[in-house]
């Protein structure tokens, strides 16, 4: 199977569903002709031309609210942001219209777009472009949010995004862009709302999502190898809707749990997690459940320091010890 | 009131039209009898529908109960705007406007009862009570809300003009907003985006002088629609008492946007004799007698029945059966509101994802709603 990077797992997909479907078009600040701030669109612009590969204006919360109008009249809008953390200036655009429609029409409308881009701390450009905030979207009834951390997940995802009835926010990683990964060359789907177990264990489980899936995977090699412990991952791949029962078998098996998540911990997407492995499995449990998150204030710009602001292989060794004790 | 003079200050779109001779407009010299009557009527129609409206708000249902929750923000005295507006679409122009949205959905044509019913929370209301007075839809009449943030859904209009373009159509998306929307950064965004990408969109400015109960001299600096020119688009003004009048101006702008793909702002002036909603005493930032002041002189209901007496269109005793039959279908929307059902609370998640309402079309998996 080629290896591809996460990146062009991404462009495959947004390709293939141009070609599939000419209600599709590629939006965003940079997407055409600068060929993508991360290069993601690179090439698009050659291949389908300018109607469907737009350049917008520095101008979220028009190009997205115009997005929106546009997908409720059958036109499906695949929306480039270049950060996640600039949803703030289009909150009511996203929000409150997209999430919003379909209820307030009383079913009559549905909104089809996806919104994509990047939702990561971890590169040193400060707190204003280090928004992760698939909670806070998650938090909408209405829409649904996706956060893969895999070439091959992403790749399957957003082709599902696309052809979705309802809006869908991905939430990409920049760190992960040049992560190279198995991505067959025969078209592929992968459902919304499906977790995938990327390591099998049984001492404790991991729950986790995004960059954290890559941090976990890789601690999980060092607890095993120096300290006997079976670590299982699960990747929830979708935030909303939500694979719980995947969550369940695994907790019910190991009887531990840690929650990863480059999240603020206050009302996090683990929060939510956490809610519910209590209420439906606590009788299953060995111990508390266990969370790690971002330390809990505004992105650090210093380097290295960021580094340890977030979830890293080291953090989730010791998170894991100190599940396990 | 301080608002400037509505003189027409057509500046790029020339105006082949006299301000004294509206009516003889080519789209209005056109009109049938019958059709000059529709507007009048449909007018007469949106003012008993909201004088209704406004005793059920205040009026306790037989259970002792509230008729009408939250807000609710007539529209009366705008009347000649929505329907001398709406009266020019054809079948690929669509129409968007903000929370003040009685006027607009029965001017499209939508059904007085589950408008009625919607206010009343019902099921049968025509977002099944999930909306309310502010949230009105019809994707069938070509109408996309009703919505409830100031400028909103003015990206979304240009959005709507985005696919007419993208799908090869000749329509124009009307794009209402009120006064005290061009102050908002969205509006501008959007504006730009339209010129940009020459979007068949036609912004209209509702002027009824006051955002909320701040006067344009208090919120807005320089002519509203002028602000246009900042975005080389075309932009007019008129009075909006007028129902010919409205129709006169907004024809131009429709044609610009369906023949040349181009965007303009309109900018009627009008007024509303009642608050801002129904919560608002109405008694801290303008004079009664300012009020009364444009009843008697500028209605837009009396404006019209006097234009369609003198032209021998209606008489008397016609123009007091037409006011009879709107009061008597507003009287019914009523009734058909008390006497329906409310949702169910198993309606509450229902209308919420496409997907959970097509079980069987699902291709997602997992849990969509929590608790």
């Amino acid at each position: 199977m080629p290896q591809i990077t996460y990146r062009e797992a991404i462009r495959h997909a947004l390709a293939e569903e141009l070609a599939r479907d000419p209600n599709v078009v590629v939006m965003g600040e940079e997407v055409a002709q600068f060929n993508g701030a991360y290069k993601v669109t690179d090439g698009l612009l050659a291949t389908f031309g300018p109607t469907r590969i737009v350049d917008t204006p520095i101008s979220e919360a028009g190009f997205i609210g115009l997005g929106v109008g546009a997908s409720m009249l059958g036109i499906r809008p695949v929306m480039e942001l270049m950060f996640w953390s600039f949803y703030s200036v289009a909150f009511d655009q996203i929000l409150n219209n997209a999430a919003n429609v379909r209820y307030m029409s009383g079913g009559q409308i549905n909104c089809p777009i996806v919104i994509r881009g990047p939702a990561n701390g971890g590169t040193n450009v400060g707190a204003t472009h280090s928004h992760t905030p698939e909670n806070v979207l998650a938090n909408h009834p209405g829409v649904k949010v996706v956060v893969p951390a895999t070439a091959y997940d992403a790749k399957g995802l957003l082709k599902s995004a696309i052809r979705d009835n309802d809006p869908v926010f991905f939430l990409e990683n920049t760190i992960l862009y040049g992560d190279k990964g198995e991505v067959p060359e025969a078209e592929y789907v992968i459902p919304l709302g499906k977790a995938d177990v990327k390591r099998a264990g049984t001492d404790l489980t991991i729950v986790t999502y995004g960059r954290c899936v890559i941090h976990s995977l890789k601690a999980a090699e060092v607890l095993e190898k120096d300290h006997g412990i079976s670590v299982e991952v699960v990747d929830l791949r979708t935030i909303r809707p939500l694979d719980f029962d995947t969550v369940l078998a695994s907790v019910k098996k190991t009887n531990r749990v840690l929650i990863v998540e480059e999240q603020k911990p206050f009302a996090s997407v683990g929060t939510q997690l956490a809610y519910m492995i209590q209420r439906e499995a606590f009788d299953d449990l060995d111990g508390p459940i266990h969370r790690l998150t971002t330390i809990d204030a505004p992105a650090i710009y210093s380097p290295p320091v960021e580094t340890e602001q977030l979830p890293n292989p080291g953090r989730v060794i010791k998170a894991v010890l100190a599940a396990m004790a | 009131m301080s608002k400037k003079p509505s003189a027409i200050a057509d500046t790029k779109a020339e105006s082949a039209v006299k301000a004294t001779d509206y009516a003889l407009a080519p789209v209005n010299a056109a009109l049938s009898s019958t059709q000059r009557i529709e507007l009048y009527r449909t007018m007469i129609r949106i003012r008993r529908f909201e004088e209704r409206s406004l005793r059920a708000y205040q009026s306790k249902n037989p259970s002792g109960g509230t008729n009408i929750g939250g807000f609710l923000h007539l529209y009366i005295g705008q009347e000649a705007v929505a329907v001398g507006c709406c009266s020019l679409m054809g079948k690929n122009d669509h129409v968007i406007t903000a929370y003040r949205d009685h006027g607009h959905a029965i001017a499209v044509g939508m059904d007085t009862k589950p408008l009625m019913a919607e206010l009343y929370g019902k099921i049968t209301g025509c977002s099944k009570g999930k909306g309310g007075s502010m949230h009105y839809f019809s994707p069938d009449k070509n109408f996309w809300g009703g919505h409830g943030i100031v400028g909103g859904q003015v990206p979304l209009g240009t959005g709507l003009a985005y696919a007419l373009k993208y799908q090869g159509k000749k329509g124009a998306a009307m794009t209402f907003m009120g006064d005290g929307a061009v102050n908002q950064g969205a509006v501008h965004e959007a504006y730009n985006l339209a010129s940009l990408w020459n979007l068949p969109v036609v912004f209209v400015i509702e002027n009824n002088g006051y955002s909320m109960g701040t006067s344009q001299a208090r919120s807005s600096a320089g002519q509203l629609a002028k602000r246009a020119e900042g975005y080389d688009m075309a932009w007019g003004q008129c009075d909006g008492h007028d129902v010919y009048e409205v129709r006169a101006l907004m024809d131009k702008h429709l044609t610009l946007a369906r023949e040349q793909s181009r965007p303009s702002t309109v900018e009627i002036d009008t007024y509303r004799y009642r608050g801002h909603s129904v919560a608002d005493p109405d008694n801290t930032y303008r004079t009664k007698a300012e009020i009364e002041e444009y009843r008697n002189k500028k209605d837009p209901i009396q404006v019209s029945l006097q234009k369609l007496l003198a032209e021998g269109v209606l008489t008397e005793a016609s123009a007091g059966k037409i006011d009879a039959e709107a009061r008597a279908e507003a009287e019914n929307s009523a009734d058909f509101a008390d006497a329906s059902p409310y949702p169910t609370p198993d309606d509450i998640q229902k209308d919420v994802y496409w997907e959970s309402d097509h079980p069987t079309e699902r291709k997602s998996e997992g849990r969509l709603f929590f608790d």
